[in-house]
């Protein structure tokens, strides 16, 4: 499996007591799978998604990253897993604002230590896939919401990932254009083999996930095969 | 440098607003020590150009009992004091030197209004700008109609007087050889070097005669540039000096020793022997009391232009980093190490600081190769690239301060709704 949760435990100090967010929660995703994560605010999607993206170390349990365990790294080594293995779709498309469209996909490059010249092939490719390619010298001001979440979406792909993590991506979106996405991502998922996981209030697009597991009070648990 | 470049680019007014600021205080840090520097060659660069290893002065008492530090205006060299100098093994040459303020007056009625070496007891040995003063007025010639040029030269009707560092030196050696530009016999009883900004300032030229408190003596050449205390130097024979400027003290030869080519352990022997104290030639400009108290104002005032410029690019760049810490978060989480961001903030202030500091640099330059034969100003090397290159090691300085706030950032905070 390319991203695998064992009896994942995190938890937070909360004043005097303990929160426990993730409560031995055990998730596997198969390249090409999608699956969904739904649940009321607070139940934990979010602490699964930065479990998931090597953002905290739980407490206790495993995680694995295509075929990484990333339970016991230091800060370092799992930057390098974040960044060679992993793409992240934010909430907010987090784009930033002083680089174009294409560039936003050329810094993952950089930041990886590859060419930027050779990368923009690699870019531009992928802002054809979400069919932005007219709009690759545009800054994040001058898009519109749906094509700032296109180029998030994009700029997760730019390092091949395995695994794909997905924050709320229809939150700022209207319904029409929250679909497009999600099928978008649907696509991107079978075609390029990924671990898609994404954490979703929007209950209308999950007819196109192949999975949806539900989150309540830190423990996941399946509503549909 | 990706992010770097392209912020700067998209931020043009502020890092320009920034850039601004260095070049302003690059261009005042590099005028203030073209100007510093100007002003100390034509206080100490008589002294500092003396071909000699020490000075060596007489050890005088402070109020307190305690040692004074050596001074020009006090020295006295006895001819007792330079015997026993001539005598230290070791030492490749002692050479007296004579040092006071005075007047050299010119023209056909050359008269400075006294008569024999009495009146010279009147001329201060050695000191600043007040000595010169004080010879001044022993050595006026008294007149309704006199007026006195910026430079200190001074026409009274049928003459010209100006005011001239008087440099005792003896005949045929090495500082009488240096004060003639390598003339042996220039400076002679009776004969004297002109330094190159006195000449122009007197108008004299070789040949012409003089009068320096009653002493008449002939211009024997004109020598390279040498000032002391601001005023430009005259070279004569340490005879012709000890007339002019022996102050009811017969025994004084000199004010100071030159010497060359000797060993730590051999002077301070000597010193205690002597009651004299030996400095070496580059601690010498020290004891000229003018130049202490100029150049450590001006100095002050470099160093806090480069603290202030550390202060105001340090603070620009911890409000630039706070303004990016939700960039700096997204980066992190996407998979840039700290390392990567603080390289990428680092080497843009350093463009910034680059930019702004080299083009101040390149303004005080060419303001200062303007101002050069208006204002004393020296250009070169270490009055332009050196501030220069301290401006830029200061201000990265503070903006690697600044931006370690990065190492902070919690990429997780990129994650939910909080941005």
């Amino acid at each position: 499996m390319t991203l695998r949760l064992d009896d994942v435990v995190l938890t937070y100090p909360d004043g005097d007591r303990t929160l426990t967010a993730l409560d031995h929660v055990d998730l596997t995703v198969a390249p090409g799978e999608f699956t969904a994560v739904v649940g009321p605010s607070g139940s934990g999607k979010s602490s699964l998604l930065a479990v998931a993206a090597t953002l905290i170390t739980p407490a206790s349990g495993q995680v694995s990253v295509a075929g990484h365990d990333v339970s016991g790294a230091g800060q370092a080594a799992r930057t390098r897993v974040r960044r060679d293995h992993i793409g992240i779709v934010f909430q907010q498309s987090n784009l930033i604002a002083s680089l174009t469209a294409l560039e936003q996909l050329l810094v993952m490059a950089h930041i990886s230590g590859r060419p930027v010249g050779e990368a923009a092939v690699r870019a531009r490719e992928l802002l054809v896939a979400v069919d932005l390619a007219d709009k690759e010298h545009k800054r994040p001001h001058q898009l519109s919401g749906g094509e700032r979440q296109r180029v998030n979406i994009a700029r997760a792909l730019m390092n091949e990932p395995e695994v794909l993590l997905v924050d709320e991506p229809t939150s700022a979106l209207d319904h029409r254009r929250g679909e497009q996405v999600v099928s978008l991502l649907a696509k991107l998922t079978k075609d390029n083999s990924l671990a898609t996981v994404m954490v979703t209030h929007d209950l209308a697009t999950l007819g196109m996930v192949d999975t949806v597991l539900t989150m309540s009070d830190g423990r996941l648990t399946r509503d549909r095969p | 440098m990706f992010v770097a470049l392209r912020d700067l680019r998209f931020a043009k007014g502020r890092f320009a607003l920034m850039g601004a600021v260095v070049l302003l205080i690059t261009l005042l840090v590099t005028m203030l020590s073209g100007l510093t520097a100007g002003l100390a060659r034509e206080n100490i660069s008589a002294v500092s150009g003396l071909p000699s290893d020490h000075i060596v002065f007489s050890a005088a008492e402070g109020p307190d009992g305690a040692a004074a530090k050596p001074s020009f205006s006090d020295s006295r060299i006895s001819e007792r004091t330079w015997r026993e100098w001539k005598e230290v093994k070791g030492i490749s040459s002692v050479e007296p030197l004579g040092v006071t303020m005075g007047r050299i007056t010119s023209g056909p009625d050359a008269d400075d209004g006294t008569e024999g070496p009495e009146t010279a007891d009147a001329a201060t040995t050695a000191g600043g700008p007040e000595s010169a003063g004080a010879a001044t007025s022993a050595g006026d010639t008294a007149s309704t109609s006199e007026a006195e040029s910026t430079s200190g030269s001074r026409s009274t009707s049928g003459s010209r007087s100006t005011a001239a560092a008087l440099f005792g030196v003896e005949p045929g050696g090495d500082l009488a050889r240096a004060a003639g530009g390598g003339s042996a016999g220039a400076v002679d009883t009776g004969r004297i070097v002109l330094s190159a900004a006195l000449a122009e300032d007197s108008g004299l030229t070789t040949g012409a005669k003089v009068r320096i408190f009653g002493r008449d003596l002939t211009v024997a050449g004109v020598g390279p540039a040498a000032s002391y205390s601001h005023t430009p130097v005259a070279w004569m024979s340490i005879g012709d000096w000890q007339w002019i400027a022996r102050q009811g003290d017969a025994d004084t030869v000199a004010t100071v020793l030159a010497l060359r080519g000797a060993g730590d352990a051999a002077l301070a022997a000597a010193d205690r022997r002597s009651g004299t104290v030996t400095v070496p030639l580059s601690d010498a400009p020290a004891a000229i009391g003018s130049f202490s108290s100029e150049n450590g104002s001006l100095q002050l005032m470099r160093g806090f232009l480069f603290a202030i410029s550390a202060l105001v690019i340090g603070a620009f760049f911890t409000v630039w980093t706070i303004q990016r810490r939700g960039d700096v978060a997204v980066l992190k989480a996407l998979g840039a190490s700290t390392g990567y961001l603080l390289r990428d903030a680092l080497a843009q202030a350093v463009v910034v600081l680059l930019l702004g500091a080299g083009v101040g640099g390149a303004l005080g330059a060419g303001a200062g190769a303007l101002a050069e034969d208006a204002v004393p100003f020296v250009l070169s090397f270490a009055t332009t690239a050196v501030p220069v290159a301290v401006m830029i090691l200061l201000g990265a300085a503070g903006a690697a301060l600044a931006i370690r706030k990065i190492t902070s950032v919690d990429p997780l905070t990129a994650l939910g709704a909080s941005r």
